[in-house]
């Protein structure tokens, strides 16, 4: 039998390497992935609850929050594109421009 | 039976993120995070939220990822240029501070808080007219204006999308 906990312990871990992944790597593409990996990690979450609640308002959730990250990827990819066509690097230690 | 197939399919997920972040070149961690997704869609599955599932497979690892997958070979990324000037006693705190947050999320699954109001869609009466047709039912009645911003959303996004693309503003 697999309870709530399973997956929400499941979801914790996923979340944590996401947080991992955006604190260690420089590369700000990867670092959006990351970010990614965080936002399928609380959708498992959300359907998880509407799954052992009797809800369908979970479901409806994860819906609206892929349409954000479909959005998302799109206006975070052309600002990365933007960024090394202008400095020729991802790597966020050298984008600093707006630091000081 | 289910939870061997969620024991399996969990640990290839927990396995393919930790890839995700070790791995040093970019388009394996793009095949890393999707095999990832196709994991989440699997338990969507043994959740019995098939429409979430498809949905997760097509825009996730279909669209989302082959995006990522374009820009990543449009780059052309140095994989040594990432190494070159990394903070130090970076790495080490960060995986503390992550292993802190888990523990975090564990002690607040512990305390009683969690359990919720139980609503009327039961599996049984959701199987009996179809998933996709409750979702579907709900995000055109009750739900009618966040599905309506969305797609105002979608489209923002594409406007802008294409403004930060072009070469001269």
């Amino acid at each position: 039998m697999i309870t709530l906990t399973h997956y929400i312990v499941l979801s914790a871990i996923l979340f944590t390497l996401g947080v991992v992944g955006v604190l260690i790597r420089r590369n700000a593409i990867i670092i959006f992935m990351c970010i990614e990996l965080m936002l399928n990690a609380v959708n498992l979450s959300f359907v998880a609850f509407a799954h052992y609640l009797n809800s369908m308002q979970g479901q409806l959730f994860v819906f609206f929050t892929m349409t954000v990250a479909a959005a998302e990827a799109a206006v975070g990819l052309a600002i990365i594109v933007a960024v090394f066509r202008n400095k020729e690097t991802v790597n966020i230690d050298d984008i600093n421009i707006m630091k000081w | 039976m289910e939870i061997y197939l969620f024991y399996i399919v969990a640990t290839i997920s927990v396995v393919t993120a930790a890839y995700l972040i070790f791995e040093r070149s970019p388009v394996y961690n793009a095949l890393y995070l999707i095999q990832t997704m196709v994991c989440i869609a699997v338990l969507y599955i043994l959740l019995e939220a098939q429409f979430i599932a498809a949905v997760q497979m097509i825009v996730y690892a279909g669209a989302i990822m082959v995006l990522f997958l374009f820009v990543i070979m449009l780059l052309n990324l140095n994989i040594k240029e990432e190494t070159k000037g990394a903070l130090l006693f970076q790495k080490i705190p960060a995986i503390f501070m992550g292993i802190a947050l888990f523990v975090t999320i564990c002690v607040i699954l512990k305390s009683k808080l969690l359990p919720g109001k139980h609503g009327e869609y039961t599996t049984a009466y959701v199987n009996s007219i179809g998933n996709t047709r409750v979702i579907g039912n709900l995000l055109f009645t009750d739900y009618l204006l966040p599905f309506e911003i969305t797609s105002i959303l979608l489209f923002v996004a594409a406007i802008g999308a294409i403004m930060l693309a072009k070469r001269k503003l």
